[in-house]
């Protein structure tokens, strides 16, 4: 399994080099926070609105942190010249991908670990249920499978943070309504059969995607 | 060089022609439809428009996988030029849409299934054009869009499954069911030849401009 060797080394390179920089966690969580506080502003407080609105908010801001930090993603690699160190070192296209996406994927469910409780806490929501973590795993999944795909893509044109979100938005569109209907069974109450339908899309967009981006990977960073 | 001209030229004719019977069918010939009245007339060219916005989506995601392969040129000019074709038509899917939904639903738009995709549709590959845009060199702009046109176009399914099952207004086909009367069927056909015909016209006329400028590129670096 030399893949998965190679794949994990670069996962761990970005985790290592995130721990000692704390560079992307901690400032899309200090993000995360004002988008939800702006929210707030936007929708007023009463009980009745926030029930309403909530499954929108969460996932309208963790799409924008995803942008936020897929962005810092690849932009780091490039500003240090390491992403040529990683393509004439011995390691396939589609290692790198994979390596990148999973470091993505980690910071990412990091920082949701964080911001859940705190939307729990500032909505009084039942938002820390089974169901909520299951949907946001696997659209994250989603998220940062296209998302690698176009940030590697965005960091080598004119215009890196707007080239990603133009991108990454119209095509995650999907998995954000799916996410957002489900949270909202999720948050009513409602049974594990009514959600089943829209994780279903999700799942499938995530392994579509998966196999897509891993395929064409190689053609983003040729140069 | 000269047997394009030609071919184009017949084209034109033909579209000319097609155009032209077409609108005699839809404003002359085909009776009003029942339960809509006037307006439902636009069906004839909303309909079509649609179908070919799709065609020229699915010839970007052909386009843009062969030149991933084969790496030339002109796979990449035919699945640009069919983009910019695609984004035109589905503009015009948006507007004639509005237009009818406007005396029928009472709103000029509606988070209707269809509708959305096709404004999500529209959305991606607008980001398609941009991504051209923003690429700092001519084969960098191509394989790049090359990459959004794959991806976008395997996301198309995606969104209209996930679209569909979040809402439905917009009126089921009744195309292939055989709901359609005979002298409605026949000049939602014709109509169809006719901007099957248009697109292709466009597509050659935009490629052949596009193959201009890449020689008009290549002679100016020899003179400077």
């Amino acid at each position: 399994m030399r893949f998965w060797h190679k794949a994990i080394a670069i996962t761990w390179k970005d985790t290592l080099s995130e721990i000692r920089t704390r560079e992307i966690i901690f400032s899309v969580l200090v993000f995360t926070l004002l988008v939800i506080v702006i929210f707030n502003f936007a929708f007023g407080t009463s009980q009745e609105m926030m029930a309403l609105v909530a499954p929108g908010m969460l996932w309208v801001t963790f799409a924008f942190a995803g942008v936020l930090s897929l962005n810092r993603s690849f932009i780091l690699e490039k500003e240090e010249g390491c992403l040529e160190g990683l393509m004439v070192s011995p390691i396939s296209r589609e290692a790198i991908y994979v390596g990148k996406m999973l470091g993505s994927l980690l910071f990412m469910l990091i920082i949701e670990a964080i911001a859940l409780p705190i939307f729990a806490f500032l909505f009084n929501l039942p938002i820390l249920s089974l169901q909520i973590v299951i949907i946001t795993v696997l659209t994250t999944v989603g998220f940062v499978a296209v998302g690698t795909l176009f940030s590697a893509l965005a960091v080598n044109t004119k215009a890196r943070e707007m080239v990603l979100s133009i991108l990454f938005l119209p095509i995650v569109a999907p998995i954000i309504i799916c996410a957002v209907k489900a949270s909202d069974s999720a948050l009513s109450g409602e049974p594990w059969s009514s959600l089943f339908p829209w994780l279903r899309i999700i799942g499938a967009f995530d392994a579509i995607f998966l196999v897509v981006s891993f395929l064409i990977f190689a053609y983003v960073i040729e140069e | 060089m000269k047997e394009t001209g030609i071919f184009r030229n017949t084209l034109l004719g033909l579209s000319f022609i097609l155009f032209v019977g077409a609108l005699y069918l839809i404003f002359v010939y085909v009776p009003t439809e029942e339960g809509m009245g006037i307006v439902q007339r636009i069906f004839y060219f909303h309909v079509p428009v649609a179908w070919i916005a799709f065609l020229a989506f699915f010839i970007v995601f052909l386009g843009s996988i062969m030149y991933l392969w084969k790496r030339e040129s002109k796979w990449d000019v035919i699945a640009s030029s069919s983009a910019e074709v695609g984004v035109i038509f589905t503009t015009l899917v948006l507007i004639t849409g509005s237009i009818w939904a406007k005396p029928i639903w009472g709103a000029w738009w509606t988070w209707d299934a269809r509708l959305t995709t096709a404004l999500i549709l529209w959305l991606i590959y607008i980001a398609y054009l941009l991504v051209r845009s923003y690429a700092t060199h001519e084969q960098q702009a191509a394989r790049f869009a090359a990459i959004v046109g794959i991806v976008g176009f395997v996301d198309v399914p995606i969104v209209a499954l996930a679209i569909t099952l979040w809402r439905t207004q917009h009126p089921s086909p009744v195309i292939f069911q055989g709901g359609l009367a005979p002298p409605m069927l026949l000049t939602l056909l014709v109509c169809l030849a006719a901007f099957t015909t248009l697109y292709s016209l466009l597509l050659i006329q935009r490629a052949s401009i596009k193959n201009a400028e890449g020689e008009v590129g290549k002679l100016k670096e020899l003179c400077s």
